[in-house]
């Protein structure tokens, strides 16, 4: 028994979800490996070794896997399989790139998305959008997972230890794929997988000029940004703040949805937030039948008084 | 160039699913049935490939039972050209389904596969990058932009830093995301002339494909319910609960 966890980066840091896998693969009960892909990513693999949880951190360093194309890290990591009962990698857009490829050429199956380790076979995954929850079994020499970042804690990095080190030197070049850039939309918020405090707008909200007052009460909060699909749609805001069945998955400790209505497909992203705030001015809206304090209300006379009184 | 997309039938995005007290599964019987959104995104993108003149050839295909056929007229009234259902009555694995759906792309030979990223019933998000593996095919997955130059294509990704744009050489697969287009609506006439189109069907046994897959659902259940708190009837009060109850600010 040995698990691999596929490290998730910027070439610049660890991504927190792969704190998250790295937790979730401690209830597997078995030595852990964690592998650092890319180009340059030195200062990636010294947060890497300060995983205690790690046993080895292996690097492949080397310009094919610059571009972080699913086409050949799957490949490379598909050369590793035969050593592990258990790949793991964040269900962040990477992980669901990455792993179903991997499945792919190994012909064997995924548990896509788990949120909890019942056993080395035994996985539970939410489907329909969170409305049910399935129990899944994997009878494959190799398990691959992809591990939902917001039901496992974070593992803390700890600077004192140094994890043994093994340079990979395996290349793989993508052949028929090629990245041409990438547009990161860049604040300085907290990232939204993993805030404390997320403050969401929606449609109601009605224009980019008034999402400016959901960032004004996020930073009064030290808060991240989301959004609903109607809100990022009408282009208030850039794709990656949705939450929801097809956006992020977010758990914070506080939630505040404003101008929201609550469609199942948006609570499937938050509803397991600890404490859940919405503001909307329909006393109907679905969105108040998850939420722990409901204030029904004009958002324009709401969020400007919230903002004098913080 | 031919174009060839994966359609599957899903409850609709909005009825309120029930989860069957046994454990079994979800309550399926007399429930309102659609095509995946996801999948009428891929519809609507070969569609308009078709009417710039850069597609040749449509086609629609879907592993499932007879009922599909509804879902698959209604992609004939939409604009595609051609549909193949491969009868099923079980549901199969994601594996399962990639191979199926290699099989028949290795038949119909298409330059452009489109399917969408995630079945919104099992949620799964699979089956796109597995096909594209067992062909050795690239794959953009989450696509919010698709443009084709020559024999290749670029592609616009939404992935959870903002937005990625790779380029990849035909054949190739492509998941949808829900901004990559807004699907049309069926016409009238459109959806009498659909009942002229060829709708094949195509066998399990003739393709020959292993079904099975080493993954099993052992159980369904419903999630816990989240008790609803309560109405608060001023910010003051809200800022109170926020600070002194829930203590979740300063
Ligand atoms: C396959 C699929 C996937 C989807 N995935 C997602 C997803 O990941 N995330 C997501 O969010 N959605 C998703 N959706 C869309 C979802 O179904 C809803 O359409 C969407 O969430 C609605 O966004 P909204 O609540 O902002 O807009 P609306 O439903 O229009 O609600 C706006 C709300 O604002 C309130 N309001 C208006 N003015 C004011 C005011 N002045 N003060 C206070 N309140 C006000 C209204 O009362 C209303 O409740 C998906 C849909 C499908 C079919
Ligand atoms: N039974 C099926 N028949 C045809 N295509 C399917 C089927 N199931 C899934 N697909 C395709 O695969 C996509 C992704 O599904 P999944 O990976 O299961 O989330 C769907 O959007 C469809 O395009």
């Amino acid at each position: 028994m040995r698990t691999l966890i596929v490290a998730e980066h910027d070439h610049q840091h660890l991504k927190s979800g792969t704190l998250s896998t790295l937790t979730a693969a401690m209830a597997l009960k078995s030595p852990i490996d964690l592998i650092v892909i890319g180009q340059h990513c030195h200062s990636v693999v010294q947060e890497a070794r300060s995983l205690a949880g790690v046993q080895c951190v292996i690097v492949a360093d080397h310009e094919v896997y610059q571009s972080l194309l699913a086409e050949n890290l799957a490949k490379l990591l598909a050369s590793f399989a035969q050593d592990y009962t258990h790949i793991l990698c964040p269900a962040s857009t990477f992980g669901k790139d990455l792993l179903p490829r991997l499945a792919g050429l190994l012909e064997c199956s995924l548990a896509s998305d788990i949120i909890e380790i019942i056993d080395q076979d035994t996985f539970i995954r939410p489907i329909y959008a969170g409305n049910a929850l399935a129990t899944v079994r994997l009878k494959e020499n190799t398990r691959l997972l992809t591990v939902r970042s917001s039901a496992f804690a974070k593992y803390t990095l700890q600077a004192e230890t140094l994890v043994e080190l093994r340079a990979c030197d395996r290349v793989y070049a993508a052949e028929k794929t090629s990245l041409i850039r990438r547009e990161e939309s860049q604040n300085d918020r907290p990232e939204l997988a993993n805030a404390k405090v997320v403050v969401s707008g929606g449609r109601g909200l009605q224009n980019k000029e008034n999402f400016a007052l959901i960032e004004a009460l996020a930073d009064k909060l030290g808060a991240a940004v989301g959004a609903s699909r109607a809100a990022v749609d009408a282009g208030f805001v850039p794709n990656d703040y949705q939450v929801g069945q097809t956006g992020k998955v977010v758990a914070p400790n506080l939630y505040i949805g404003i101008g929201i209505s609550g469609a199942i497909q948006h609570l499937a992203g938050m509803k397991d937030s600890r404490v859940i705030v919405a503001i909307n001015k329909d006393p109907e809206a679905p969105i108040f039948q998850i939420a722990d304090y409901g204030l029904v209300g004009d958002l324009f006379k709401i969020i400007p008084e919230l903002l004098s009184k913080l | 160039m031919k174009v060839l997309l994966a359609l599957k039938r899903v409850i609709d995005p909005y009825v309120k699913i029930r989860v069957r007290a046994d454990g079994s599964g979800v309550e399926t019987a007399n429930v309102k049935m659609s095509i995946n959104p996801f999948d009428e995104i891929a519809i609507e993108e070969a569609v308009r490939l078709k009417e710039q003149g850069l597609a040749r050839l449509t086609q629609v295909v879907s592993i499932g039972p007879e009922a599909v056929q509804e879902n698959l007229r209604t992609a004939l009234a939409l604009g595609i050209d051609e549909a193949l259902l491969v009868p099923c009555e079980q549901t199969l694995p994601a594996l399962a389904i990639a191979r199926v759906l290699k099989a028949i792309i290795l038949i119909e030979k298409p330059d452009l596969v489109l399917l969408g990223k995630q079945a919104i019933d099992d949620d799964n998000n699979q089956i796109g990058q597995i096909l594209a593996a067992l062909l050795d095919w690239p794959q953009c997955t989450f696509a919010s932009q698709l443009k084709v130059q020559g024999d290749s294509i670029e592609v616009t990704r939404e992935v959870d830093g903002g937005l990625e744009i790779l380029s990849a050489k035909l054949p190739a697969v492509v998941t949808t995301d829900l901004r990559l287009n807004t699907p049309r609506y069926a016409s009238l006439p459109n959806i009498m002339k659909a009942k002229q189109k060829p709708l094949t069907r195509v066998s399990l046994e003739e393709l020959g494909v292993c079904l099975t897959a080493n993954i099993e659902t052992l159980s369904v259940s419903a999630p816990k319910e989240r008790k609803a708190g309560i109405r608060v009837d001023s910010v003051d009060e809200l800022l109170d609960k926020l600070r002194h109850e829930a203590k979740v600010i300063e």
